[in-house]
C-alpha cells in the first residue's frame, strides 16, 4: 500500500503536444483499491435489496427483504417469548395469578402501557389521581371495593357516582350543621346534635348508621363513601363540602353538582387486558 | 531514529540522517531469516504461554465450563468465581493491572510485551515459520516471490495459505468458545448449527488472523498498534533495550585480509545478519527505532556472526543508554518510576483480591416510588411504595427475612409477617414491591431515613442493608 504518489517520477506517456507532456501520476493503491470495493458492493447491494422506485413502490430485491418485515419478524419473535405467559394469563383467573411472583410480575409490566393508554389520563402515571376530580387508586380507599374481582367489574362496566342534591331539600342552616359534622367525623370530634342531622336528613340510608359508606355496609349504595375516614374525594375544607352537600354527585339537573364518572372498558379492552389491569391497580398501594 | 546519540553538529546534520532513513509501508514484504540461539529459544518458551489460551475453553469447573463470559445470561465464570454485572468494578481494577504491568515492564526493560508475548507477534511468528517450513529460508522465498507461476510454486503457496486459514479458523473457534459453552459450539460449526453471531465472530477472526499475521505483519507494530506508540514512549535511559555498541563496533568494515586496516576498524563486519532477521526490518545499528520490538533475535545473530569471526559476543546487547555512556545504573527498585508503578501495580492487586474474596452473595437494591411520592391512606397514615431488586447469586434457593428501621417515626412495613420469610430464587431477580406505613405525626421531618435489612435463613451469615427513604408530607 504505497500512499506516496511521487516518491518516483511519475511516468511518462510520451504523449507530447506544444511541449507539454502527459504524466501518469495514478492514484494510491488503497484507494483504487476502496474504490473498486466500493462500486462491487453498490452492485451487490443494488440487486439484494430494493433499490429501483417504480409506481406501486419499489423492485423487490434478491433477497426480498424490507424494514416491515424485518419488524413484523421482530414482533413476532418478541410474542413468541411472551405466549407462554400470555396463555397463562388467560387461562388463570386473577387472583391465581397475583399468588405467583413471576406471572405476577408479568403481568404488571404487561398492563404498563394499557393502563397509560386508558387510565393514567384521569388516576395520573401512579395511580395518584387528580385532587377532587379523579379517585385515587393508590390508597386503601374504594368507594366500590377494593378487591380484585371488584375492580375488574369496576373497570368492565363502569361506574357513575349519584348523590341528590341537597339544597332544595335541606334549610340552609341544615346543611352548615352536616358540614360541620362531615369535617368533625373523620377527627372523631362529631356532636351529638351532627349525628341527629345525620339521621333526619337520611344520610345514613346511602352512608350507613355508622357512617362508614357503602363499601364496608352491604345492605347500602355501594358507592357511597365512607366518611369517617381521612380521605376526601371532592376535597375536605368547608368550601368544597357544603358544595358536595348542596349540590350533589351526578345530577342531571343541577348547574354546579359534582361530576363523578368512570366510563365503562368492556367494550374496549378485552378480557385479558382488563384482568392484567386490575392486578396493576390492586397493586398500586391498596389492594384488598 | 535516535541519532541523537551522535552528536549532531548541525541541521544540515539531522536532515542528512533524515534523508537515508527508510521507510517501508508495506511496499516490500520482510522475510526474516530465521536462525536458533538464546532468544530464539526464549522467544519459543514466552509464545508457548499462549497454549493456555487454547486449552482454556475446555477445562471445567465443577459442573460448567471453567472460564464462561456468559454474555446473554450476564455471568462471568472464572474457575470458583461467578462476577455479576454488579461485580464489574473489578473489571476496571484489572485494566489498571494490566496496564500497570505494561508501563513497568517496559520502563526497566522496554517493549517486552511487543517482543515476546504480544498475539501480533506470536501468531506473525508462527505463520512465518509454517511459510519457512513450506517455501524454504528467506533467500528461497523471495526467490519464489519472484518467479513464475508454476505447478510447484502453487502448490507451495496453496499449502501454506490453507495451514494458514486453519490456524487462522482455530483461532477463531477457540475465542468464540470463551463465551459459550465449548463443545456445543464444536458441534455447532461442525454441524453448520451453530447460531449466527458465532459465524460472524468465527468470520471476523479468520479474516483478522488471517490478513493480520500473514499480511500486514510488521506493519501493524508501526503503524496500527496504539500499544507501540504508548510504550516506544515509556522508554527512559535507565530501560534495557536491545543496542548496537556502536563505541565498539564503529566504524564497521568487511573483513578483507587480517593484516590490513584490522586495527583500525571496530567489530561490526557489516555484514548485514542482525537487519536479515529482524521480523520488523529494522536495521538495529541505526539506533532504537520504532519498530524495534526488542525480540532480540538480532543479537542472537549478531553472537554467532562473533563466534565466527572470533571476536566477544554482545557486540549487540541488552542496554540502556546510561550505560552506553558508561553510567551504571541506579538499583531497580530505587528507580522512581519503577516505585510509582510497583505501587499502583499493588494496589489494583489489593483491589482484585479483596473484591474476589467479598463477592457478596446477595446484591440489594432499592427504589423508592416517585409517583406518588407518599399516599394518605384512610386512617390517616402514611404510605410509601418500594421497588425490592434483590439479586441472589447464589446456585441455591435462598430464604430470607426482610426487615426496616427508621430513624425516627414508627415507620413500620405492611404484611410485615409475610416479609419475615421469603425465598430468593438461585440465579435469579424477581422484583417486587413493598409498602412502608407511618403515622404522619411520629414523623419528625419530610424525609426520614430507613434502612432495609435483607437477613439469610438458610444463610444465617447473609447480611445486606440498604439505605432509603421514607417521604410524608411537609412538615
Amino acid at each position: 500500500m504505497d500512499t506516496h504518489n511521487n516518491s518516483e517520477k511519475p511516468q511518462d506517456t510520451g504523449h507530447e503536444w506544444d511541449g507539454i507532456r502527459e504524466l501518469t501520476n495514478p492514484p494510491p493503491r488503497w484507494w483504487l483499491i476502496s474504490f473498486h470495493i466500493g462500486w462491487i458492493w453498490c452492485i451487490i447491494y443494488f440487486l439484494l435489496y430494493p433499490s429501483i422506485p417504480l409506481i406501486n413502490g419499489s423492485n423487490e430485491g434478491l433477497l426480498g427483504w424490507t424494514q416491515i418485515k424485518e419488524f413484523k419478524e421482530a414482533v413476532a419473535e418478541n410474542d413468541a417469548v411472551k405466549a407462554p405467559y400470555v396463555e397463562k394469563l388467560k387461562a388463570m383467573s386473577a387472583s391465581d395469578i397475583m399468588a405467583d411472583a413471576e406471572l405476577r410480575n408479568f403481568a404488571e409490566s404487561a398492563a404498563k402501557a394499557v393502563y397509560g393508554d386508558n387510565c393514567a389520563a384521569c388516576h395520573g402515571a401512579g395511580g395518584e389521581g387528580a385532587e377532587g376530580l379523579f379517585p385515587v387508586l393508590a390508597d386503601d380507599n374504594w368507594l366500590y371495593g377494593g378487591d380484585i374481582d371488584t375492580i375488574i367489574e369496576t373497570i368492565t362496566d363502569g361506574r357513575m357516582g349519584d348523590m341528590p342534591a341537597h339544597a332544595d331539600m335541606l334549610e340552609a342552616e341544615q346543611i352548615e350543621t352536616l358540614t360541620d359534622f362531615v369535617i368533625a367525623l373523620p377527627k372523631g370530634e362529631a356532636s351529638k346534635a351532627g349525628w341527629a342531622m345525620f339521621e333526619e336528613a337520611g344520610c345514613m340510608g346511602c352512608h350507613g348508621d355508622n357512617a362508614k359508606g357503602g363499601a364496608l355496609n352491604d345492605d347500602t349504595y355501594s358507592g357511597a363513601v365512607n366518611l369517617t375516614d381521612q380521605v376526601w374525594r371532592f376535597g375536605g375544607n368547608r368550601e368544597e363540602v357544603l358544595r358536595t352537600i348542596r349540590y350533589g354527585v351526578n345530577q342531571d339537573d343541577v348547574a354546579q353538582t359534582r361530576s363523578a364518572i368512570m366510563p365503562a372498558f368492556g367494550e374496549k379492552l378485552t378480557a385479558e387486558q382488563i384482568k392484567i389491569l386490575a392486578i396493576k391497580i390492586h397493586a398500586m398501594g391498596g389492594g384488598q | 531514529m535516535s541519532q541523537n546519540r551522535k552528536s549532531a553538529d548541525s541541521l544540515e546534520d539531522l536532515y542528512a540522517d533524515t534523508l537515508h532513513y527508510h521507510v517501508n509501508t508495506g511496499g516490500e514484504t520482510i522475510h526474516a531469516k530465521r536462525m536458533p540461539g538464546r532468544f530464539r529459544n526464549l522467544k519459543w518458551l514466552t509464545m508457548s504461554t499462549w497454549l493456555a489460551f487454547f486449552i482454556g475453553p475446555y477445562l471445567q469447573w465443577g459442573d460448567h465450563q471453567a472460564i464462561l463470559f456468559d454474555i446473554p445470561g450476564r455471568k462471568f465464570h472464572l474457575f470458583g468465581a461467578t462476577i455479576w454485572p454488579q461485580d464489574i468494578w473489578m473489571l476496571s481494577l484489572l485494566l489498571i493491572l494490566l496496564a500497570i504491568t505494561l508501563f513497568g515492564v517496559t520502563a526497566v526493560a522496554g517493549r517486552v510485551f511487543c517482543g515476546y508475548f504480544c498475539f501480533q507477534t506470536v501468531w506473525t511468528d508462527v505463520f512465518t515459520w509454517i511459510e519457512d517450513k513450506i517455501e524454504g529460508n528467506a533467500i528461497q522465498r523471495r526467490r519464489l516471490d519472484k518467479a513464475a507461476w508454476s505447478a510447484d510454486k502453487i502448490r507451495k503457496k496453496t499449502l501454506k495459505h490453507s495451514l494458514w486459514l486453519l490456524v487462522s479458523i482455530l483461532t477463531g473457534i477457540t475465542f468464540a468458545a470463551y463465551f459459550t459453552d465449548a463443545f456445543e459450539l464444536w458441534n455447532g460449526y461442525l454441524t453448520f448449527s451453530a447460531p449466527y453471531i458465532a459465524w460472524v465472530v468465527l468470520a471476523l477472526f479468520i479474516a483478522g488472523t488471517y490478513i493480520l499475521a500473514g499480511f500486514m505483519r510488521e506493519q501493524v507494530c508501526f503503524w496500527l498498534c496504539p500499544y507501540a506508540r504508548i510504550q516506544s514512549v515509556m522508554v527512559d535511559k535507565d530501560s534495557i533495550l536491545p543496542t548496537y555498541d556502536y563505541h565498539r563496533g564503529e566504524p564497521r568494515g568487511k573483513v578483507k585480509s587480517k593484516s590490513s586496516d584490522a586495527a583500525t576498524k571496530g567489530d561490526c563486519i557489516d555484514c548485514k545478519m542482525c537487519v536479515g532477521v529482524c521480523p520488523t526490518g529494522v536495521d538495529i545499528r541505526e539506533g532504537l527505532s520504532e519498530g524495534c520490538i526488542t525480540c532480540g533475535l538480532c543479537i542472537d545473530a549478531c553472537d554467532s556472526i562473533m563466534d565466527k569471526v572470533g571476536k566477544p559476543k554482545g557486540l549487540i546487547r541488552y542496554l540502556s543508554h546510561k550505560e552506553m555512556d558508561g553510567v551504571t545504573l541506579p538499583p531497580v527498585f530505587k528507580r522512581p518510576r519503577v516505585i510509582t508503578y510497583s505501587t499502583i501495580f499493588m494496589l489494583a492487586v489489593t483491589g482484585i483480591i479483596y473484591g474476589l474474596a467479598t463477592i457478596p452473595p446477595v446484591e440489594l437494591s432499592i427504589v423508592h416510588s416517585r409517583q406518588p411520592l407518599f399516599m394518605r391512606m384512610s386512617d390517616g397514615s402514611i404510605q410509601n411504595k418500594y421497588t425490592i431488586k434483590a439479586v441472589n447469586k447464589l446456585e441455591t434457593d435462598q430464604r430470607v427475612s426482610l426487615t426496616v428501621k427508621s430513624s425516627s417515626g414508627d415507620v413500620h412495613m405492611v404484611k410485615e409477617a409475610y416479609f419475615k420469610d421469603i425465598t430468593l430464587k438461585a440465579g435469579k431477580m424477581v422484583p417486587f414491591s413493598i409498602f412502608l406505613q407511618a403515622t404522619p405525626a411520629s414523623l419528625e421531618h419530610e424525609n426520614t431515613d430507613v434502612q432495609l435489612t435483607i437477613q439469610g435463613i438458610t444463610q444465617p451469615d447473609i447480611t445486606v442493608t440498604y439505605d432509603s427513604v421514607f417521604v410524608g408530607p411537609k412538615k
